[in-house]
């Protein structure tokens, strides 16, 4: 399992990371007004063929965050400070070409509106050819002939006719496989996905995730996805950053997240969205307020005005990101900003029991055969195999843990939640 | 076309009931109507409220001209082709479709904001199709709408105040300014706005805030339904629970009856009694909310329950999920035969292609238009290899 393993701390693993970000901030500046930090002190690394998720609401900076990886923030206006490392080059302070060499070839993004990053008077075909002649030197019948079999590859159906066409003879979620069939010209080694399945229909969605997914495996591309969907997060992402206000305040693995949720506004944002496989009648729990309502992190928690766990301390002190004490046999891949947290026996989602055995590896990650289990795939090295591994160590690991571990394992738990929610 | 067609069954003395509901303060009519609520048992059918709304076979086709001076009429956009559905009183109808399946025009068109094409609407047993003027305006104060973009629905250049008020303007009711003031507050209080709101501009309050004011422009002349389209997709997570909790917190005090249109479909099951859902223009499935989602029947439902992403890793890998190729086709030029047969993973050889499967009754309350609804549920037919992904795989 990719996430067993420390995600962030960088240089404590050899697990070594494609991208790392260190303490990035961004802010926006405009003569008389106030400096607007967007981005504030955010550390995330991303190691190869691991899908990392920021989720957030409007205003949360996963947006910002991203654009400043690639460096496509206007110069002007905009203040960019901290340490973003790809492959070890530091991104910031690289000369614009190189950046542009690289942007394209080793890290592509694909963005939430495919109309509006898709250039309407130039066809489909010469916008993927353009990316292949740049970067991949090709020309004329070779970069023609690759170009319709990357349309083929995204699963648009007569990848030949569709070559010639303009954007806006598509519809949505065909210029969704297209922006993904450019982003994949030059097999990029990261690939950033800016909500790309929000302006889909649900169906269209379930193909661009699959897509997405299949992506990962195959060809072992890192994959930061930005959503504000957590249904999202939980079916594609290894770890997941929570964002609130410019800054993390709640990194694990999704099954750790998403199973024990410590910071209130993960916990809110869990009870607060519906669930198709909840029974009916059960009100939701929104937070109350809005994302606008926030403190400036200098003056103590950005969410202290909205929280239900609020305690003195919260508007006195700013929070730091650390290493979640309560959950340490989460194998340190839990960090929380937050004073008083969630409980930790109180996850909010899981209504039913999960299946065993796919809990119990996870739930309490360490027993002895769930380190082994992290241990015997890295070294396994090529990018494919870390991906497609993934999960058949992870059964094996359950497998083994199972009779071992019986006390830790997360059946025991989930009846403490039940008992816990009546 | 105002009476009453005669397939349907006489229900309750609908016009009695309805008047008492016009000038009383509806809330103790609705609460007698209401049958079952969020905090009801689940699954209890609402089945004994009178029918209020009652929609017969109705048709939306907008024209397709060409030509520069004389537009000639080449083709019909059917937005809506024959849908039958009936809303009980008191409680809540989801719309699920995807974009462009025509769940927004019916919703329009139920308030006569869309001129149908033919068919029928009864409200309180009057047909809305067919009113004009004076009786129209009259019977529009007891149907209302809630947008789905509270930004564009707001004039930015009135207070709020003026917003909420403007329904009561229009219809006289309450005649005196002061009385209508009074109701002013009495709505934002009811929506969880400060009376401080009242003197403000719609640009002022967050996107959760203008949906609140939104909703009290509606609920002001205490209608009896409310037809709201889409009216939390624009709003954040934490924001989009606020206003589900409000709408269903309003229908419990003032006995409304709701017809929810969304395309999500969480959403539509957590607040809705039943549920249609939409393709093409045609109302392919219909069934309880909880039956539904214990057992979806049409292809096209279980598709769409399979693709909806849940918030838990767990329930997320162990689950099957068929994913649907393709497209939804153009409306202007729908597939023959059963509308959804190109892309279904159940596709057969006979019938699927040439003939209309019609919404028929299969269990009882389950409502599904599909030829091989019971194959499908007995299992004998299983959808296509191809098209059935386990994401653990």
């Amino acid at each position: 399992m990719t996430q067993l393993s420390d995600v962030r701390a960088p240089g404590s693993l050899p697990g070594a990371p494609l991208l790392e970000v260190e303490d990035l901030s961004v802010v926006f500046t405009r003569r008389g007004r106030r400096d607007v930090r967007a981005v504030d002190g955010v550390t995330f690394s991303v190691r190869p063929g691991e899908t990392v998720g920021l989720v957030g609401e409007s205003g949360s900076g996963k947006s910002v965050t991203s654009l400043a990886l690639m460096r496509l923030l206007p110069s002007r206006g905009v203040h960019v400070g901290g340490r973003v490392t790809f492959d070890g080059m530091d991104l910031l302070s690289l000369p614009r070409d190189s950046m542009r060499d690289l942007r394209g070839r080793d890290m592509a993004m694909v963005f939430q509106d495919p109309m509006s990053s898709l250039n309407p008077v130039l066809t489909v075909g010469r916008q993927i050819t353009e990316v292949l002649r740049r970067h991949r030197g090709m020309h004329g019948d070779e970069a023609r002939d690759e170009a319709v079999s990357l349309l083929s590859r995204v699963g648009i159906p007569d990848p030949a006719r569709r070559f010639r066409e303009y954007p806006h003879q598509l519809s949505g979620g065909m210029r969704q496989r297209a922006l993904i069939a450019i982003s994949l010209a030059c097999k990029p080694r990261l690939l950033i996905a800016d909500e790309p399945t929000t302006a889909l229909d649900v169906t269209i969605q379930a193909q661009i995730l699959e897509l997405l997914r299949e992506l990962v495996v195959d060809s072992g591309t890192s994959l930061i996805m930005i959503t504000h969907d957590l249904g999202v997060i939980a079916g594609l992402c290894d770890s997941v950053n929570v964002m609130y206000s410019g800054r993390i305040v709640e990194t694990a693995s999704r099954y750790e997240l998403f199973g024990q949720p410590r910071h209130p506004y993960t916990a809110g944002l869990l009870g607060s969205v519906p669930r198709l496989d909840a029974s009916r009648g059960q009100p939701l729990r929104p937070i109350p307020g809005s994302p606008t309502d926030t403190l400036p992190w200098a003056r103590g928690c950005a969410f202290q005005p909205r929280c239900a766990n609020r305690i003195d301390r919260c508007a006195l002190e700013t929070p730091l990101l650390q290493v979640d004490s309560a959950r340490r046999d989460a194998d340190g891949t839990h960090w929380l900003r937050c004073f008083n947290p969630v409980a930790s026996s109180t996850p909010v989602s899981a209504p039913g029991a999960p299946p065993a055995g796919l809990g119990a590896s996870e739930g309490v990650p360490g027993s002895g055969p769930a380190v082994a289990a992290s241990s015997e795939e890295l070294p396994a090295g090529g990018l494919a195999d870390v991906g497609a591994g993934t999960f058949d160590v992870d059964l094996g690991a359950a497998e083994r843990g199972a009779p071992g571990s019986a006390p830790g394992s997360m059946a025991p738990e989930a009846r403490a939640v039940e008992e816990g929610e009546q | 076309m105002s009476e009453r067609t005669p397939d349907v069954a006489p229900q309750e003395p609908l016009s009695a009931a309805s008047d008492a509901a016009l000038v009383e303060q509806s809330g103790s009519t609705g609460a007698a109507g209401r049958t079952t609520g969020a905090g009801d048992a689940p699954g209890a059918e609402p089945t004994s409220g009178e029918v209020l709304l009652e929609v017969r076979d109705l048709k939306v086709h907008f024209p397709i001209t060409k030509g520069i001076l004389i537009d000639k009429v080449v083709g019909h956009v059917k937005a809506v082709d024959g849908v039958t559905l009936d809303v009980r009183r008191g409680t809540t109808y989801g719309l699920v479709g995807e974009s462009g399946c025509g769940k927004s025009t019916l919703g329009r068109a139920i308030l006569r904001l869309e001129e149908p094409t033919s068919g029928s609407v009864f409200f309180g047993g009057a047909d809305v199709a067919a009113m004009h003027g004076t009786q129209l305006r009259h019977t529009r104060r007891r149907m209302q709408m809630i947008f789905q973009d509270p930004m564009a629905s707001l004039d930015p250049r009135q207070t709020v105040e003026s917003i909420v008020s403007e329904p009561m303007r229009a219809h006289g009711e309450p005649a005196s300014k002061k009385a209508q003031q009074a109701r002013v507050r009495e709505l934002l209080k009811l929506v969880g706005l400060p009376q401080s709101a009242a003197g403000r501009y719609p640009h002022e309050f967050s996107g959760g805030q203008r949906q609140r004011i939104g909703i009290a422009r509606a609920i002001a002349l205490n209608p009896e339904l409310i037809i709201a389209d889409e009216p939390v997709s624009a709003l954040d997570v934490s924001i989009q629970a606020q206003v589900v909790n409000l709408l269903e917190e309003l229908q419990d005090r003032l006995g409304l009856t709701y017809m929810v249109i969304a395309h999500d479909l969480a959403v539509i099951k957590h607040i809705s009694d039943t549920i249609g859902v939409m393709y093409l223009g045609s109302l392919v499935e219909e069934a309880t909310s909880d039956e539904l989602y214990a057992q979806p029947l049409h292809p096209y439902t279980i598709a769409l329950m399979s693709a909806v992403p849940l918030p838990d890793p767990v329930a997320e890998e162990s689950r099957e999920r068929i994913l649907l190729t393709g497209d939804l086709p153009s409306p202007a030029n729908p597939p023959s035969g059963c509308r959804f047969h190109t892309r279904c993973p159940y596709r057969q050889e006979t019938r699927c292609d040439d003939e209309v499967p019609a919404l028929r009754e299969v269990l009882p309350g389950r409502k599904v238009a599909c030829h091989w609804a019971e194959e499908i549920l007995s299992g004998e037919i299983r959808p296509a290899e191809s098209s059935r992904t386990v994401a653990a795989t």
